[in-house]
């Protein structure tokens, strides 16, 4: 692999109407590194990530993943690029009419023509993986959260990606279940060298897991740099993130006026 | 006066044209759905995302041999039904054997693909609106499109297959059993035999009668399975969203059915 970043975004626009989502973000993430991307509330994480997955297209600028350019590649070489993307999602997004196993089991089915037996191996050492052996046979339904998120994991895992992205990892899980997480997210980068995205409005997980943190605001990014760094900032909404402070926003008198008459 | 009057023109006639542009949208969205949706059946396996032969056999079973009991109950009442107008209807004229006639034509060339079209949009058309529009609202579709599994060809196409199949069949199911329906009552009423009320049946009949209402059945299958899909794609707002949309589709499924129904019956019989 060449020296170029594993995950590279310039000069990112999009839009969700006429409204602006993100403006001009760049981001840069190295092979084998854990970035979490922070923000409060629409900040556009959430759209960061879904333009990094490929699901949305974007006004303007450029998504690089393992080189290629997703905004501007065919859907036959997205499809070849996302045998090496793997995604947890926020819910865990299992299909509820499969069994784990089955899950698990589903990238290898539709993109690899291993058999029947190799394939149930490869599912159970995944779920072994992220501690859910033996959990194979159950439904979606019949999982706590946290094991849910782990099963996805454990999908999100099956080809060996070099990418993996985590929609809020921790939201919704007790601390303790949530600290285990970070751990697995941890190990997976260290064992099999992924390269890491997490988006994330956890301080204690992001400052746990991040090898660099950008921040988002607005859809800007505000900053982006090292655990340290992003603590030391010296940037105001940096800090009121931190600190949970609430945002003061200075109301420009004509402008309200004019919200409230509905001119 | 004259003004608001023209104001009030203006505003309706951009109501209609908003609805209309709204009803092209829709079905040049269910004209893409097929054309996407065949070009993974025939092109799906030569770019390694091959339709899958189970997904749709076992759509087959959800769409058809579950609903047989109801089809035949139904049927077969509106084979009774059917007897009992007719009888009552041919009496004035010293006609009632006349009888077996009315219930055999009306049977295949009507009641029949109709019937199974109106009970299919019911019980698989809301569900497959419920199923894709709950997988929406829990990014089941997006998980999907993330691992290179295209949901059109995962999901709509062995749909499409399914009903392409499985409703002339069950329209064909459901002939019999109102033809049955049609046979008992007769057989009660006017006394009938089994076998008599065949032979009268088979002999007015011709192939085109049948192949009528299988042809008709074809397009219900090709109705019910775009209008629940893209009722299903097209849900937001969560749990309501897709009660919303369950309640839109299996509506707009019987409602396209009759009209088709009635255009179709219209031009073949011109």
């Amino acid at each position: 692999m060449n020296a170029a970043a594993a995950i590279e975004v310039s000069e990112l626009v999009t839009h969700y109407g006429s409204r602006r989502i993100l403006d001009r973000v760049d981001l840069r993430v190295a092979h084998g590194e854990i970035m979490v991307i922070m923000g409060g509330s629409g900040s556009g994480k959430s759209t960061l990530l879904r333009h990094l997955l490929g699901l949305q297209r974007p006004t303007s600028g450029a998504i690089r993943l393992l080189g290629m350019d997703i905004t501007a590649s065919s859907p036959a070489e997205l499809q070849d690029l996302r045998r090496n993307m793997g995604v947890s999602f926020q819910g865990g997004a299992l299909l509820s009419s499969m069994t784990v196993a089955e899950n698990v089991m589903l990238p290898l089915r539709e993109h690899t023509a291993l058999d029947e037996q190799t394939m149930q191996i490869i599912a159970r050492m995944k779920l072994e993986v992220v501690n859910l052996g033996g959990f194979g046979e159950l439904k979606p339904a019949q999982l706590s959260g946290g094991m849910i998120k782990r099963a996805a994991l454990a999908r999100a895992i099956v080809m060996d990606p070099k990418l993996l992205f985590f929609d809020e990892p921790s939201a919704g899980l007790d601390p303790v279940v949530a600290a285990d997480l970070d751990e697995l997210i941890i190990k997976l980068r260290d064992t099999m060298q992924m390269t890491i995205v997490v988006v994330t409005h956890e301080l204690d997980s992001a400052f746990k897991i991040a090898d660099r943190i950008t921040v988002l605001d607005h859809g800007r990014i505000l900053l982006t740099g090292s655990v340290d760094e992003v603590r030391s900032s010296s940037i105001q909404r940096v800090q009121d993130l931190l600190n949970r402070r609430p945002r003061e926003e200075e109301i420009d008198p004509d402008d309200y006026l004019r919200r409230l008459t509905g001119g | 006066m004259a003004e608001t009057r023209q104001a009030a023109l203006a505003i309706s006639l951009a109501r209609v044209g908003r609805a209309v542009v709204e009803l092209l949208e829709e079905f040049g969205y269910y004209l893409a759905l097929v054309v996407e949706s065949c070009f993974w059946v025939l092109l799906g396996p030569s770019r390694r995302q091959p339709v899958r032969l189970s997904a749709a056999v076992q759509q087959m079973v959800e769409i058809g041999i579950n609903g047989l009991p109801i089809v035949f109950v139904l049927s077969f009442a509106i084979g009774v039904m059917l007897a009992i107008q007719g009888i009552h209807t041919l009496k004035q004229f010293g006609a009632e054997t006349q009888v077996v006639l009315g219930i055999a034509l009306s049977v295949t060339r009507e009641f029949g693909p109709l019937i199974t079209g109106i009970l299919i949009a019911g019980r698989s058309g809301s569900a497959l609106a419920a199923r894709i529009g709950t997988m929406v609202v829990n990014q089941e579709i997006d998980a999907l499109r993330v691992m290179g599994i295209n949901p059109v060809r995962y999901l709509v196409s062995p749909v499409l297959i399914a009903m392409l199949v499985m409703l002339p069949l069950v329209t064909l199911f459901s002939d019999f059993a109102a033809l049955l329906g049609g046979a008992v009552f007769c057989n009660l009423e006017l006394g009938l035999s089994y076998a008599a009320y065949w032979d009268q049946s088979t002999g007015f009949m011709t192939t085109d009668d049948v192949l009528q209402g299988l042809a008709k059945s074809v397009l219900f299958g090709i109705i019910i399975a775009l209008v629940g899909v893209s009722n299903g794609f097209a849900v937001s707002g969560g749990a309501e969203g897709v009660g919303k949309s369950t309640t839109r589709a299996v509506v707009l499924a019987i409602s396209y059915i009759v009209l088709a129904d009635m255009a179709f019956t219209y031009f073949l019989n011109r």
